[in-house]
């Protein structure tokens, strides 16, 4: 890919990163009028190593948790000096930083009403500490914190559902995105930044070191979780399911072959069924299925 | 403008005089009243500012680190647990370098949970890179804001501080406080203009990933600017003088009575009012006795010390805190202040009072200097219930 001028190449990116290709995707349909805010995690690490920054936009980091406070600062700062309609602020950070730790803000956020797009790298993991479980880790993976063994199948619970626990904020805009889907990702971008108050969109952003899979084998495990129904894309504008994409479902067991994550998994027919069951929920919940 | 007030009133008028664009804070007892009487100044249209109802602190102090990083004066207060909740983005505003003004409204900390005064919240976070001012009684208090902002926003400086004041004591306490006007608050404090600021015009990153080829640097340059800020206090101290005809001297400690003092107590905020009616008391029956308040305990004005202390033969700190399991926090910086000196005090015995709001009374006072003898003692507790400790350890 060319270089962009709002995110520059040369950061240090393991190769095949899936949120480096996402977080370029976000800027670039933001634009320059944009000021960013991050949550610590594998994206500010290799995009701002002091004395380099890959930033061609104004981009603060504070803390692990604070990225929606401090940009709720940022948006009450550009309001006080008559700027906040010539600039768009994002928050941004990890699926851990935001569904776990910094749940809580994000939740202020939102519900203060600040005009702020928060999106959400999810990559399934505490990827910057070494891939160790967080509440969006899904059912089954094996990760350094919820490994596989005799006694364990991996993680044992399901995705927290961080997009729908947004939703009932009541925010005008609310989407899934994905790294494997650029174009459609692009587009919900610039769609959420042209409406007034919170938004939050949630991309899933292939890790070859966390999923364990070939860094080349970024776009398609990622679309693979799309078509398989595992990771559903939609987008809801003032509470209303107004966009979904649609699929001819493949088996899931092609999704998780793919990844080292659930390997321990392929000769255990009856934990495929039940990850089966949940993308089979999900088609049911979205209506995803493509008519034949 | 003299006005019989409450301390929080005060420090609310005086932050709307100080116009800061962007205010966060989250509740918690004795702040609460300054951070209503702004919500309400907003309200009324009387403040032009942005009020963030925030969900934690942890959130009101990351809301002001996003306001003042882009460019605009920020104020949050807080208190005790709130201060601690706050903690990693304390450090992290100093880290930044932003001008941030705090005020904390000193508390307990739990547990056992206790909502009334002592110092030990802001004193746990003396390493955090903030300036620590603390006030004697609410004309301080609203003065010491001003000058905060000043401090802060100096080029030369661009470090937070926190303005400490008793918590009830001064935040609830009604005194007649003199409210500077707006004029001469604008001739004191000009308008904040930021060295670096989030622009679209002008692209900049902040808060950086630093390795240890340049981390260490970034300490040693708060090192350094707090080492150089103890003249500065002086500067802007005269300043203010200037405007405001109220001497402060150099901001650092206010001497009392310890020219030609034999025992001379060491202490902070509020409960200096009380030393010095005893020192009074004392002087009157021809006893050499004194006081040294310490106004800002970081950065600690060593030579300050050394110079008013030095031929003082028994010194008491007096602590509003502890630090479990070593000397009491300012006792500590005495001794460090004349060790390997030539001069210096025979005696630096070390009192702890007031802790969870105890009150320090003139009595508690005469008792400190009646234990200030030869013989040094370490955190030794004044005012202590011998039969609640029977109570825990009998049989
Ligand atoms: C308060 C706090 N706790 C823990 C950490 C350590 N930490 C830094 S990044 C990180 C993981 C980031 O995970 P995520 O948000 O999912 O982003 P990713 O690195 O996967 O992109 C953790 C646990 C921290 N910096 N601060
Ligand atoms: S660990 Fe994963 S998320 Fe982090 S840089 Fe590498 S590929 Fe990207």
């Amino acid at each position: 890919m060319e270089n962009s001028p709002l995110f520059k190449s040369g950061h240090t990116a393991c190769a095949g990163c899936g949120q480096a290709i996402a977080a370029r995707l976000v800027i670039e349909a933001a634009g320059a009028n944009t000021i960013v805010v991050n949550n610590t995690g594998c994206l500010e690490v290799f995009s701002t190593k002091y004395p380099d920054t890959a930033w061609g936009v104004p981009w603060i980091h504070s803390l692990f948790e604070n990225s929606a406070a401090v940009a709720s600062g940022v948006e009450a700062a550009l309001i006080y000096l008559g700027k906040k309609d010539a600039t768009n602020v994002i928050a941004q950070g990890g699926d851990g930083s935001t569904g776990d730790i910094g749940l809580q803000a994000l939740s202020g956020m939102l519900e203060r009403g600040h005009d702020i797009l928060y999106v959400c790298y999810d990559n399934e993991a505490y990827m910057n500490t070494g891939v160790q479980r967080s509440g969006l880790t899904p059912f089954d993976t094996n990760t350094t914190t919820s490994p596989a063994g005799a006694q364990s199948s991996g993680n044992i619970r399901p995705k927290k559902p961080v997009p729908e626990i947004c939703l009932a904020h009541g925010i005008p805009y609310v989407a899934t995105a994905s790294v494997g889907f650029p174009q459609d990702l692009s587009r919900k971008v610039k769609k959420a930044i042209s409406i007034k108050g919170p938004k939050y969109i949630q991309i899933h952003a292939s890790c070859p070191l966390g999923w364990r899979h070939e860094s080349n084998q970024m776009l398609p495990v990622a679309k693979l979780a799309v078509e398989t129904g595992l990771y559903p894309l939609f987008e809801y504008e003032n509470g209303v399911l107004t966009g979904r994409k649609q699929i001819s479902p493949k088996p899931v067991e092609e999704y998780l072959k793919t990844q080292g994550r659930f390997k321990h998994l392929l000769n255990n027919p009856e934990e495929i069924k039940k990850i089966q069951e949940i993308a089979d929920n999900n088609i049911k919940k979205y209506n995803l299925k493509l008519e034949a | 403008m003299k006005e019989f007030v409450e301390g929080s009133h005060a420090i609310a008028e005086i932050i709307k005089a100080t116009a800061p664009g962007v205010i966060s804070a989250y509740p918690i007892t004795p702040q609460t009243h300054i951070v209503e009487d702004l919500a309400q100044m907003v309200a009324n249209k009387e403040l032009n500012s942005q009020f963030v109802n925030v969900e934690s602190e942890h959130s009101a102090a990351s809301v002001v680190l996003g306001g003042s990083a882009t460019g605009v004066r920020v104020y949050t207060a807080t208190s005790s647990q709130g201060l601690f909740y706050m903690q990693e983005v304390v450090f992290n505003i100093a880290g930044m370098r932003l001008p941030v003004v705090m005020t904390c409204a000193n508390r307990a900390i739990s547990a056992p949970i206790n909502i009334w005064n002592d110092q030990q919240d802001s004193i746990s976070l003396r390493d955090a890179g903030w300036f620590q001012i603390y006030a004697e009684d609410n004309q301080e208090v609203v003065d010491f804001h001003l000058i905060a902002y000043r401090l802060a926003e100096d080029k030369r400086v661009m470090l937070p501080v926190m303005v400490c004041m008793d918590g009830f004591i001064l935040t609830h306490g009604m005194e007649t406080v003199d409210i500077p006007e707006q004029e001469k608050v604008n001739k004191f404090l000009p308008a904040y203009k930021p060295l670096y600021k989030l622009d679209t015009a002008e692209p900049i990153s902040m808060g950086l990933l630093a390795d240890p080829d340049y981390y260490m640097e970034t300490r040693f340059a708060i090192q350094e600017t707090m080492k150089e800020s103890v003249g500065y206090l002086s500067e802007i101290s005269k300043e203010f003088n200037a405007v405001f005809g109220r001497d402060y001297q150099d901001l650092l400690v206010e001497e009392y009575q310890t020219k030609d003092a034999e025992k001379v107590i060491v202490a902070m905020g509020s409960v200096c009012g009380t030393i010095k009616e005893v020192v009074d008391e004392q002087r009157a029956k021809g006893k050499k006795v004194g006081l040294l308040r310490i106004i800002t305990y970081r950065p600690f004005p060593y030579a300050r010390v050394y110079e008013a202390l030095k031929n003082v033969p028994k010194v008491a700190v007096l602590d509003k805190a502890v630090s479990l399991g070593a000397y009491a926090p300012i006792a500590v910086e005495m001794k460090a202040a004349f060790y390997g000196k030539k001069k210096g005090p025979k005696v630096v015995s070390s009192f702890v009072a007031g802790l969870g709001g105890r009150d320090i009374t003139l009595e508690s006072i005469h008792e400190v200097f009646r234990r200030l003898t030869v013989k040094e003692v370490n955190s030794d507790f004044i005012d202590l219930k011998p039969e609640l400790l029977k109570e825990e350890y009998g049989e």
